[in-house]
Protein backbone atom coordinates (compact mmCIF):
# COMPACT_ATOMS: atom_id res chain seq x y z
CA UNK A 1 0.00 0.00 0.00
CA UNK A 2 1.40 3.55 -0.56
CA UNK A 3 1.78 5.94 1.93
CA UNK A 4 -0.53 8.89 2.88
CA UNK A 5 2.26 10.37 5.14
CA UNK A 6 6.00 10.48 5.58
CA UNK A 7 8.64 12.17 8.02
CA UNK A 8 12.16 11.55 7.57
CA UNK A 9 14.49 12.47 9.86
CA UNK A 10 12.41 15.44 11.30
CA UNK A 11 13.75 17.73 13.76
CA UNK A 12 12.31 20.89 15.28
CA UNK A 13 12.80 23.20 17.97
CA UNK A 14 10.51 24.97 20.18
CA UNK A 15 12.16 27.92 20.97
CA UNK A 16 15.74 26.91 21.60
CA UNK A 17 14.69 23.57 22.69
CA UNK A 18 15.45 20.59 20.41
CA UNK A 19 12.65 18.76 20.67
CA UNK A 20 12.24 16.60 18.12
CA UNK A 21 15.85 15.14 17.31
CA UNK A 22 14.63 12.28 14.34
CA UNK A 23 11.19 11.43 13.64
CA UNK A 24 10.42 8.93 11.64
CA UNK A 25 7.33 8.14 10.60
CA UNK A 26 4.62 6.22 7.70
CA UNK A 27 1.23 6.57 7.67
CA UNK A 28 -0.55 4.35 4.87
CA UNK A 29 -3.02 5.20 2.77
CA UNK A 30 -6.83 4.15 4.51
CA UNK A 31 -5.17 3.09 7.81
CA UNK A 32 -4.79 4.08 11.48
CA UNK A 33 -1.74 4.93 12.20
CA UNK A 34 -1.02 5.27 16.25
CA UNK A 35 1.86 7.25 17.53
CA UNK A 36 2.53 6.11 20.67
CA UNK A 37 5.30 6.99 23.67
CA UNK A 38 4.97 8.20 27.14
CA UNK A 39 4.18 11.58 28.57
CA UNK A 40 6.38 14.18 27.00
CA UNK A 41 7.86 11.97 23.97
CA UNK A 42 7.04 14.39 21.20
CA UNK A 43 4.08 12.83 20.21
CA UNK A 44 1.89 16.34 20.29
CA UNK A 45 5.06 18.56 18.78
CA UNK A 46 5.26 15.55 15.66
CA UNK A 47 1.69 16.15 14.93
CA UNK A 48 2.20 20.19 15.29
CA UNK A 49 5.26 19.69 13.30
CA UNK A 50 3.06 17.92 10.51
CA UNK A 51 0.59 20.96 10.10
CA UNK A 52 3.33 23.44 10.31
CA UNK A 53 2.52 24.91 13.32
CA UNK A 54 5.73 24.31 14.50
CA UNK A 55 7.82 23.62 11.34
CA UNK A 56 10.65 21.14 10.89
CA UNK A 57 13.73 22.29 10.76
CA UNK A 58 15.51 19.59 9.47
CA UNK A 59 14.04 16.70 7.58
CA UNK A 60 11.10 16.42 5.23
CA UNK A 61 7.75 15.89 5.59
CA UNK A 62 5.14 14.28 2.58
CA UNK A 63 1.54 13.95 2.01
CA UNK A 64 0.06 12.60 -0.50
CA UNK A 65 3.27 12.83 -2.77
CA UNK A 66 3.44 16.43 -2.11
CA UNK A 67 6.38 18.12 -0.10
CA UNK A 68 4.74 19.98 2.60
CA UNK A 69 7.84 20.64 5.19
CA UNK A 70 7.87 24.45 4.52
CA UNK A 71 4.69 24.83 3.61
CA UNK A 72 1.96 27.26 5.76
CA UNK A 73 -0.49 25.79 8.18
CA UNK A 74 -3.28 27.12 5.97
CA UNK A 75 -1.93 25.37 3.01
CA UNK A 76 -1.32 22.08 4.78
CA UNK A 77 -5.03 22.10 6.06
CA UNK A 78 -5.98 23.06 2.29
CA UNK A 79 -4.36 19.96 1.05
CA UNK A 80 -6.62 17.72 3.16
CA UNK A 81 -5.40 17.69 5.83
CA UNK A 82 -7.92 18.02 9.00
CA UNK A 83 -6.44 18.21 12.68
CA UNK A 84 -7.68 17.74 16.10
CA UNK A 85 -5.72 18.96 18.54
CA UNK A 86 -5.22 17.78 22.12
CA UNK A 87 -7.02 20.55 23.73
CA UNK A 88 -9.92 20.12 21.20
CA UNK A 89 -9.29 23.96 19.90
CA UNK A 90 -12.70 24.64 20.23
CA UNK A 91 -14.30 28.47 19.37
CA UNK A 92 -15.67 28.69 23.13
CA UNK A 93 -18.18 31.87 21.80
CA UNK A 94 -19.02 30.44 18.59
CA UNK A 95 -21.76 27.97 18.12
CA UNK A 96 -21.68 24.54 17.31
CA UNK A 97 -23.23 25.36 13.84
CA UNK A 98 -20.64 28.24 13.76
CA UNK A 99 -17.50 26.35 14.11
CA UNK A 100 -18.50 23.58 11.45
CA UNK A 101 -18.60 27.10 9.43
CA UNK A 102 -15.35 28.73 10.17
CA UNK A 103 -14.37 24.75 9.26
CA UNK A 104 -16.34 24.55 5.88
CA UNK A 105 -13.86 25.82 3.05
CA UNK A 106 -16.57 25.81 0.57
CA UNK A 107 -20.53 24.88 0.79
CA UNK A 108 -20.40 22.85 -1.88
CA UNK A 109 -23.65 20.32 -2.20
CA UNK A 110 -20.83 17.29 -1.17
CA UNK A 111 -19.86 19.09 1.81
CA UNK A 112 -23.11 20.17 2.96
CA UNK A 113 -23.76 16.19 2.55
CA UNK A 114 -20.76 15.34 4.29
CA UNK A 115 -22.58 17.61 7.08
CA UNK A 116 -25.54 16.48 7.23
CA UNK A 117 -23.80 12.23 7.19
CA UNK A 118 -21.48 13.90 9.99
CA UNK A 119 -24.37 14.82 12.16
CA UNK A 120 -25.95 11.87 12.46
CA UNK A 121 -22.63 10.16 13.28
CA UNK A 122 -22.53 12.85 15.93
CA UNK A 123 -26.35 13.26 17.02
CA UNK A 124 -25.29 14.92 20.15
CA UNK A 125 -24.32 18.33 17.80
CA UNK A 126 -27.14 18.33 16.07
CA UNK A 127 -28.79 18.63 19.27
CA UNK A 128 -26.83 21.32 20.24
CA UNK A 129 -26.09 23.05 17.24
CA UNK A 130 -27.19 26.45 18.39
CA UNK A 131 -25.05 26.24 21.71
CA UNK A 132 -21.84 27.92 22.35
CA UNK A 133 -18.67 25.37 22.13
CA UNK A 134 -17.40 26.52 25.16
CA UNK A 135 -20.67 25.07 26.98
CA UNK A 136 -20.70 21.43 25.46
CA UNK A 137 -18.93 18.46 27.46
CA UNK A 138 -15.25 17.42 26.93
CA UNK A 139 -16.97 14.08 25.24
CA UNK A 140 -19.05 16.59 22.47
CA UNK A 141 -16.20 19.04 22.22
CA UNK A 142 -14.25 16.11 21.34
CA UNK A 143 -16.93 15.30 18.52
CA UNK A 144 -17.00 18.77 17.32
CA UNK A 145 -13.50 19.20 17.02
CA UNK A 146 -13.17 15.46 14.86
CA UNK A 147 -16.44 16.82 13.40
CA UNK A 148 -14.74 20.33 12.30
CA UNK A 149 -11.51 18.31 10.53
CA UNK A 150 -13.65 15.74 8.81
CA UNK A 151 -16.16 17.40 7.46
CA UNK A 152 -14.08 19.01 4.22
CA UNK A 153 -12.81 16.04 1.68
CA UNK A 154 -9.91 15.81 4.24
CA UNK A 155 -7.49 12.86 2.72
CA UNK A 156 -6.00 12.25 6.64
CA UNK A 157 -6.86 13.17 9.88
CA UNK A 158 -4.45 13.94 12.54
CA UNK A 159 -5.99 12.90 15.56
CA UNK A 160 -4.40 14.09 18.98
CA UNK A 161 -5.60 11.75 22.45
CA UNK A 162 -8.90 11.78 22.07
CA UNK A 163 -9.77 9.59 25.03
CA UNK A 164 -7.70 11.96 27.22
CA UNK A 165 -10.26 13.67 30.26
CA UNK A 166 -13.15 10.99 29.09
CA UNK A 167 -14.78 8.65 30.96
CA UNK A 168 -14.93 5.33 29.43
CA UNK A 169 -18.58 5.07 27.89
CA UNK A 170 -17.32 8.08 25.81
CA UNK A 171 -14.45 6.68 25.24
CA UNK A 172 -16.27 3.68 23.36
CA UNK A 173 -18.35 6.27 20.97
CA UNK A 174 -15.56 7.87 19.93
CA UNK A 175 -13.66 4.90 19.16
CA UNK A 176 -16.96 4.01 17.48
CA UNK A 177 -16.44 7.11 15.24
CA UNK A 178 -12.86 7.03 14.56
CA UNK A 179 -13.42 3.34 13.04
CA UNK A 180 -16.46 5.12 10.95
CA UNK A 181 -14.68 7.64 9.84
CA UNK A 182 -11.63 5.36 8.77
CA UNK A 183 -13.98 3.89 6.00
CA UNK A 184 -13.01 7.17 4.56
CA UNK A 185 -10.21 8.56 5.46
CA UNK A 186 -6.52 7.81 6.62
CA UNK A 187 -5.75 8.63 10.35
CA UNK A 188 -2.89 9.09 12.55
CA UNK A 189 -3.82 8.57 15.97
CA UNK A 190 -1.94 10.09 19.15
CA UNK A 191 -3.18 7.84 21.90
CA UNK A 192 -2.07 7.05 25.65
CA UNK A 193 -4.77 4.73 25.92
CA UNK A 194 -3.43 1.35 25.01
CA UNK A 195 -6.79 -0.49 25.18
CA UNK A 196 -8.25 2.37 22.46
CA UNK A 197 -5.52 2.13 20.54
CA UNK A 198 -4.58 -1.55 20.38
CA UNK A 199 -8.06 -1.89 18.87
CA UNK A 200 -8.47 0.71 16.16
CA UNK A 201 -4.53 1.30 15.11
CA UNK A 202 -3.27 -1.03 12.42
CA UNK A 203 0.41 0.27 12.66
CA UNK A 204 2.04 1.82 15.26
CA UNK A 205 5.20 4.13 15.59
CA UNK A 206 6.55 4.53 19.17
CA UNK A 207 8.78 7.53 19.99
CA UNK A 208 10.75 8.28 23.03
CA UNK A 209 12.91 11.27 23.58
CA UNK A 210 11.78 13.22 19.89
CA UNK A 211 13.08 10.07 18.06
CA UNK A 212 11.35 7.27 17.06
CA UNK A 213 12.05 4.03 18.73
CA UNK A 214 10.10 0.94 16.86
CA UNK A 215 7.31 1.13 13.83
CA UNK A 216 5.04 -2.05 13.09
CA UNK A 217 2.39 -3.98 12.59
CA UNK A 218 -0.27 -3.21 16.07
CA UNK A 219 -0.22 -7.61 16.62
CA UNK A 220 3.61 -6.79 17.04
CA UNK A 221 3.74 -4.47 19.77
CA UNK A 222 0.18 -6.29 21.51
CA UNK A 223 2.75 -9.66 21.79
CA UNK A 224 5.90 -7.56 22.65
CA UNK A 225 5.72 -7.62 26.26
CA UNK A 226 9.17 -6.50 26.84
CA UNK A 227 8.66 -2.92 24.21
CA UNK A 228 5.25 -2.06 25.87
CA UNK A 229 6.95 -2.16 29.68
CA UNK A 230 10.00 -0.32 28.57
CA UNK A 231 8.16 2.42 27.06
CA UNK A 232 5.06 2.85 28.10
CA UNK A 233 4.94 1.58 31.53
CA UNK A 234 2.38 -1.13 30.80
CA UNK A 235 2.64 -5.02 30.48
CA UNK B 1 -32.96 69.29 31.47
CA UNK B 2 -31.84 71.31 28.02
CA UNK B 3 -28.29 71.23 29.72
CA UNK B 4 -27.90 67.53 30.21
CA UNK B 5 -29.32 67.25 26.73
CA UNK B 6 -26.40 69.22 25.41
CA UNK B 7 -23.62 67.62 27.49
CA UNK B 8 -25.20 64.34 26.34
CA UNK B 9 -25.13 64.66 22.61
CA UNK B 10 -21.82 66.67 22.92
CA UNK B 11 -20.73 63.50 24.89
CA UNK B 12 -22.23 60.66 22.23
CA UNK B 13 -20.39 62.82 19.44
CA UNK B 14 -16.98 62.74 20.57
CA UNK B 15 -17.58 59.07 21.84
CA UNK B 16 -18.34 57.76 18.53
CA UNK B 17 -15.02 59.62 16.81
CA UNK B 18 -13.03 57.69 19.48
CA UNK B 19 -15.02 54.58 18.30
CA UNK B 20 -13.99 55.02 14.89
CA UNK B 21 -10.43 54.67 15.91
CA UNK B 22 -10.31 51.86 18.59
CA UNK B 23 -12.93 49.75 16.72
CA UNK B 24 -9.84 49.53 14.09
CA UNK B 25 -7.11 48.88 17.26
CA UNK B 26 -9.37 46.56 19.12
CA UNK B 27 -9.36 44.18 16.27
CA UNK B 28 -6.18 44.45 15.17
CA UNK B 29 -4.67 43.46 18.72
CA UNK B 30 -7.69 40.92 19.47
CA UNK B 31 -6.85 38.99 16.33
CA UNK B 32 -3.25 39.29 15.57
CA UNK B 33 -2.30 40.21 18.96
CA UNK B 34 -0.77 43.80 17.66
CA UNK B 35 -0.03 47.12 19.37
CA UNK B 36 -0.26 49.60 16.83
CA UNK B 37 0.72 52.96 18.01
CA UNK B 38 0.75 54.25 14.70
CA UNK B 39 -2.88 54.58 14.29
CA UNK B 40 -3.47 57.74 15.29
CA UNK B 41 -1.25 58.83 12.76
CA UNK B 42 -3.71 57.00 10.05
CA UNK B 43 -6.30 59.41 11.88
CA UNK B 44 -4.37 62.81 10.98
CA UNK B 45 -3.72 61.34 7.51
CA UNK B 46 -7.32 60.70 6.50
CA UNK B 47 -7.87 64.43 8.30
CA UNK B 48 -5.56 66.23 5.94
CA UNK B 49 -5.71 64.63 2.83
CA UNK B 50 -9.76 64.92 3.11
CA UNK B 51 -9.56 68.44 4.45
CA UNK B 52 -7.77 69.32 1.47
CA UNK B 53 -9.36 67.62 -1.23
CA UNK B 54 -12.84 68.93 0.29
CA UNK B 55 -11.55 72.59 -0.17
CA UNK B 56 -10.41 71.78 -3.79
CA UNK B 57 -13.23 70.02 -4.67
CA UNK B 58 -15.69 71.53 -2.32
CA UNK B 59 -17.55 68.40 -1.57
CA UNK B 60 -17.49 67.11 1.37
CA UNK B 61 -18.24 63.90 0.23
CA UNK B 62 -15.08 63.88 -2.24
CA UNK B 63 -13.05 64.59 0.93
CA UNK B 64 -15.03 61.72 2.93
CA UNK B 65 -14.17 59.32 0.10
CA UNK B 66 -10.33 60.46 0.19
CA UNK B 67 -9.58 60.09 3.75
CA UNK B 68 -11.08 56.20 3.44
CA UNK B 69 -8.71 55.65 0.12
CA UNK B 70 -5.94 57.11 2.00
CA UNK B 71 -6.52 55.03 5.49
CA UNK B 72 -6.92 51.96 3.28
CA UNK B 73 -3.87 52.56 1.29
CA UNK B 74 -2.02 53.48 4.48
CA UNK B 75 -2.71 50.36 5.88
CA UNK B 76 -1.96 48.51 3.49
CA UNK B 77 1.90 50.31 3.70
CA UNK B 78 1.68 50.30 7.51
CA UNK B 79 0.76 46.30 7.36
CA UNK B 80 3.41 45.23 4.94
CA UNK B 81 6.41 47.38 6.13
CA UNK B 82 6.20 48.07 10.04
CA UNK B 83 3.76 45.45 11.41
CA UNK B 84 4.67 42.17 9.40
CA UNK B 85 8.35 42.08 10.57
CA UNK B 86 6.85 42.27 14.47
CA UNK B 87 4.59 40.03 14.71
CA UNK B 88 4.90 38.37 18.21
CA UNK B 89 7.13 40.92 19.88
CA UNK B 90 5.39 43.65 21.63
CA UNK B 91 8.27 45.67 22.47
CA UNK B 92 9.04 46.13 19.04
CA UNK B 93 5.71 46.57 18.04
CA UNK B 94 5.47 49.82 20.35
CA UNK B 95 8.95 51.20 19.05
CA UNK B 96 8.52 51.25 15.72
CA UNK B 97 4.74 51.95 15.67
CA UNK B 98 5.21 55.23 17.48
CA UNK B 99 8.48 55.87 16.10
CA UNK B 100 6.15 55.40 12.43
CA UNK B 101 3.49 57.29 14.35
CA UNK B 102 6.20 60.77 14.88
CA UNK B 103 7.19 60.41 11.00
CA UNK B 104 3.29 60.16 10.28
CA UNK B 105 2.79 63.14 12.18
CA UNK B 106 5.95 65.13 11.11
CA UNK B 107 5.01 64.27 7.61
CA UNK B 108 2.13 66.14 7.52
CA UNK B 109 4.19 69.03 8.33
CA UNK B 110 6.14 68.46 5.21
CA UNK B 111 3.53 67.59 3.15
CA UNK B 112 1.14 69.79 4.03
CA UNK B 113 2.93 72.60 6.01
CA UNK B 114 3.43 73.29 10.02
CA UNK B 115 0.25 74.88 10.87
CA UNK B 116 -3.12 74.24 11.71
CA UNK B 117 -5.68 74.39 9.20
CA UNK B 118 -8.98 75.53 9.71
CA UNK B 119 -12.71 73.55 8.54
CA UNK B 120 -15.80 74.47 7.60
CA UNK B 121 -18.49 72.21 8.22
CA UNK B 122 -20.50 71.75 4.95
CA UNK B 123 -23.10 74.26 4.44
CA UNK B 124 -26.16 71.43 4.20
CA UNK B 125 -24.90 70.04 7.73
CA UNK B 126 -24.07 73.93 9.08
CA UNK B 127 -26.16 75.25 11.53
CA UNK B 128 -28.32 73.78 14.29
CA UNK B 129 -31.87 73.33 15.59
CA UNK B 130 -33.43 75.34 18.01
CA UNK B 131 -35.86 73.60 19.99
CA UNK B 132 -36.93 75.92 23.17
CA UNK B 133 -34.13 77.00 24.65
CA UNK B 134 -32.30 73.69 23.78
CA UNK B 135 -29.31 74.48 20.74
CA UNK B 136 -28.83 71.33 18.66
CA UNK B 137 -25.66 71.69 16.70
CA UNK B 138 -26.43 69.31 13.38
CA UNK B 139 -23.37 68.17 12.94
CA UNK B 140 -22.60 66.50 16.03
CA UNK B 141 -26.09 64.81 15.17
CA UNK B 142 -24.40 63.94 12.07
CA UNK B 143 -21.40 62.41 13.53
CA UNK B 144 -23.46 60.73 16.01
CA UNK B 145 -25.42 59.38 13.00
CA UNK B 146 -22.29 57.95 10.99
CA UNK B 147 -21.15 56.51 14.04
CA UNK B 148 -23.98 54.29 15.17
CA UNK B 149 -24.75 53.88 10.85
CA UNK B 150 -21.12 52.32 10.80
CA UNK B 151 -21.35 50.56 14.10
CA UNK B 152 -24.36 48.66 12.54
CA UNK B 153 -22.63 47.94 9.64
CA UNK B 154 -19.47 46.77 11.10
CA UNK B 155 -21.54 44.43 13.78
CA UNK B 156 -23.89 43.05 10.58
CA UNK B 157 -19.93 42.07 9.02
CA UNK B 158 -18.86 40.57 12.17
CA UNK B 159 -22.21 38.58 13.44
CA UNK B 160 -23.80 37.36 9.88
CA UNK B 161 -20.85 37.35 7.05
CA UNK B 162 -18.45 34.60 6.93
CA UNK B 163 -15.67 36.88 6.65
CA UNK B 164 -16.86 38.30 10.20
CA UNK B 165 -17.14 34.77 11.85
CA UNK B 166 -13.32 34.19 10.56
CA UNK B 167 -12.34 37.25 12.11
CA UNK B 168 -14.09 36.43 15.53
CA UNK B 169 -12.53 32.86 15.47
CA UNK B 170 -9.10 34.20 14.78
CA UNK B 171 -9.54 36.69 17.75
CA UNK B 172 -10.71 33.56 19.94
CA UNK B 173 -7.99 31.07 18.67
CA UNK B 174 -5.61 31.80 15.74
CA UNK B 175 -3.84 28.81 15.71
CA UNK B 176 -6.48 26.87 15.33
CA UNK B 177 -8.51 28.91 12.21
CA UNK B 178 -5.23 27.92 10.16
CA UNK B 179 -5.24 24.68 11.34
CA UNK B 180 -8.61 24.86 9.66
CA UNK B 181 -7.30 26.02 6.12
CA UNK B 182 -7.56 29.98 6.59
CA UNK B 183 -5.06 32.34 6.15
CA UNK B 184 -4.79 34.23 9.13
CA UNK B 185 -2.77 36.84 7.94
CA UNK B 186 -4.53 37.79 4.46
CA UNK B 187 -7.29 38.15 7.05
CA UNK B 188 -5.46 40.26 9.13
CA UNK B 189 -4.24 42.80 6.32
CA UNK B 190 -8.01 42.91 5.61
CA UNK B 191 -8.84 44.02 8.84
CA UNK B 192 -5.55 46.05 9.18
CA UNK B 193 -6.64 48.32 6.29
CA UNK B 194 -10.10 48.12 7.29
CA UNK B 195 -9.58 49.48 10.68
CA UNK B 196 -7.23 52.42 9.30
CA UNK B 197 -9.72 53.15 6.68
CA UNK B 198 -11.90 53.70 10.03
CA UNK B 199 -9.48 55.89 11.81
CA UNK B 200 -8.99 57.61 8.29
CA UNK B 201 -12.59 58.64 8.22
CA UNK B 202 -12.93 59.44 12.04
CA UNK B 203 -10.08 61.70 11.36
CA UNK B 204 -11.83 63.85 8.45
CA UNK B 205 -15.47 63.42 10.47
CA UNK B 206 -13.17 64.95 12.96
CA UNK B 207 -12.37 67.85 11.23
CA UNK B 208 -15.43 70.33 11.29
CA UNK B 209 -15.94 69.22 14.51
CA UNK B 210 -13.22 71.31 15.86
CA UNK B 211 -13.39 73.14 13.42
CA UNK B 212 -8.77 72.93 12.52
CA UNK B 213 -6.55 70.06 12.04
CA UNK B 214 -3.36 70.31 12.93
CA UNK B 215 -0.33 67.43 13.18
CA UNK B 216 -0.68 66.12 16.61
CA UNK B 217 -4.38 65.49 16.50
CA UNK B 218 -3.39 62.22 15.89
CA UNK B 219 -1.35 61.42 18.80
CA UNK B 220 -3.98 62.94 21.07
CA UNK B 221 -6.73 61.00 19.83
CA UNK B 222 -5.10 57.75 19.58
CA UNK B 223 -4.43 57.98 23.32
CA UNK B 224 -8.03 58.06 23.98
CA UNK B 225 -8.77 55.16 21.55
CA UNK B 226 -6.47 52.71 23.42
CA UNK B 227 -7.77 53.83 26.69
CA UNK B 228 -10.99 52.66 25.18
CA UNK B 229 -9.86 49.80 23.91
CA UNK B 230 -8.39 48.79 27.49
CA UNK B 231 -11.65 49.88 28.87
CA UNK B 232 -13.93 48.12 26.40
CA UNK B 233 -11.97 44.50 26.75
CA UNK B 234 -9.25 44.13 24.24
CA UNK B 235 -10.13 42.30 21.37
CA UNK B 236 -13.98 43.09 21.97
CA UNK B 237 -15.35 45.44 19.15
CA UNK B 238 -18.81 45.90 21.05
CA UNK B 239 -16.65 46.67 24.30
CA UNK B 240 -15.33 49.46 22.20
CA UNK B 241 -18.05 51.05 21.30
CA UNK B 242 -19.41 50.89 24.76
CA UNK B 243 -16.39 52.30 26.05
CA UNK B 244 -16.01 55.11 23.49
CA UNK B 245 -19.62 56.37 24.85
CA UNK B 246 -18.10 55.89 28.32
CA UNK B 247 -15.09 58.08 27.37
CA UNK B 248 -17.38 61.02 25.68
CA UNK B 249 -19.58 61.11 27.93
CA UNK B 250 -17.44 61.40 30.81
CA UNK B 251 -15.00 63.87 29.32
CA UNK B 252 -18.18 65.83 28.37
CA UNK B 253 -20.29 66.03 31.79
CA UNK B 254 -16.85 66.21 33.75
CA UNK B 255 -15.60 69.42 31.31
CA UNK B 256 -18.78 71.17 32.63
CA UNK B 257 -19.44 69.96 36.11
CA UNK B 258 -15.80 69.71 37.38
CA UNK B 259 -13.33 71.06 35.04
CA UNK B 260 -9.98 70.56 36.91
CA UNK B 261 -10.74 66.88 36.21
CA UNK B 262 -11.81 66.40 33.11
CA UNK B 263 -8.30 65.70 31.82
CA UNK B 264 -7.87 63.22 34.51
CA UNK B 265 -11.37 61.43 34.12
CA UNK B 266 -10.20 58.98 31.77
CA UNK B 267 -7.42 58.08 33.19
CA UNK B 268 -9.88 57.13 36.25
CA UNK B 269 -12.02 55.58 34.29
CA UNK B 270 -8.99 53.26 32.99
CA UNK B 271 -7.67 52.64 36.19
CA UNK B 272 -10.99 51.94 37.81
CA UNK B 273 -11.66 49.19 35.37
CA UNK B 274 -8.02 47.72 35.35
CA UNK B 275 -8.54 47.55 39.17
CA UNK B 276 -12.02 46.01 39.44
CA UNK B 277 -12.34 44.29 36.10
CA UNK B 278 -8.86 43.79 34.48
CA UNK B 279 -9.79 41.94 31.49
CA UNK B 280 -12.39 45.11 30.33
CA UNK B 281 -16.22 45.49 30.17
CA UNK B 282 -16.58 42.90 27.61
CA UNK B 283 -14.50 40.02 27.32
CA UNK B 284 -13.07 37.50 24.60
CA UNK B 285 -12.51 34.10 25.92
CA UNK B 286 -9.19 33.07 23.97
CA UNK B 287 -9.25 29.28 23.13
N1 LIG C 1 6.10 25.47 24.02
C1 LIG C 1 7.04 24.65 24.54
N2 LIG C 1 8.17 25.15 25.07
C2 LIG C 1 9.11 24.36 25.59
N3 LIG C 1 9.02 23.02 25.61
C3 LIG C 1 7.93 22.45 25.09
C4 LIG C 1 6.87 23.23 24.53
N4 LIG C 1 5.92 22.40 24.07
C5 LIG C 1 6.35 21.16 24.38
N5 LIG C 1 7.54 21.18 24.98
C6 LIG C 1 8.33 20.02 25.44
O1 LIG C 1 8.47 19.15 24.37
C7 LIG C 1 8.41 17.81 24.79
C8 LIG C 1 7.39 17.07 23.95
O2 LIG C 1 6.09 17.58 24.25
P1 LIG C 1 4.81 16.99 23.56
O3 LIG C 1 5.05 16.94 22.11
O4 LIG C 1 3.67 17.79 24.03
O5 LIG C 1 4.77 15.53 24.18
P2 LIG C 1 3.61 14.45 24.19
O6 LIG C 1 2.49 14.94 23.35
O7 LIG C 1 4.25 13.22 23.66
O8 LIG C 1 3.21 14.30 25.61
C9 LIG C 1 8.08 17.85 26.26
O9 LIG C 1 9.28 17.64 26.99
C10 LIG C 1 7.60 19.23 26.50
O10 LIG C 1 7.92 19.67 27.79
MG1 LIG D 1 0.57 15.40 23.83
Amino acid sequence: MTNILTLERVETFISQYHILQGIDFEAKAGEVSVLLGRNGAGKTTTLRTIMGLTPASKGTIHFDGKDITKMAPYDIANSGIGYVPEDQGIFGQLTVEENMKVAIRKETDATMQKQTYILELFPDLKKFWKKQGGNLSGGQKQMLAMARAFVNDSKLLLIDEPSKGLAPIVIEKVMEAITEMKKHTSIVLVEQNFMMASKIGDTFTLIDDGRTVQSGEMQNLIEDEQLKRKYLGIG
Amino acid sequence: MELLISLTINGLATGMLIFLLAAGLTLIFGLMDVLNFAHGGLFVWGAYTGVFTYAWSNSFLVGIIVAILTGLVLGFITEKLIIKPVYGNHVQQILITLGFMLVLQEMIKVVFGPNGVPVKVPSYLAGSWQIGDLTIIKYRIFIIVVGFALFGVLYFILNRTKIGLVVRAGVMNREMTQALGINIKRVFLIVFMCGAALAALGGMLMAPYSGVVYAEMGMEYAILGFIVVVIGGMGSFQGSLLAAILVGLAGSFMAYYVPFLSVAVNMILMASVLIFRPQGLFTVAKG
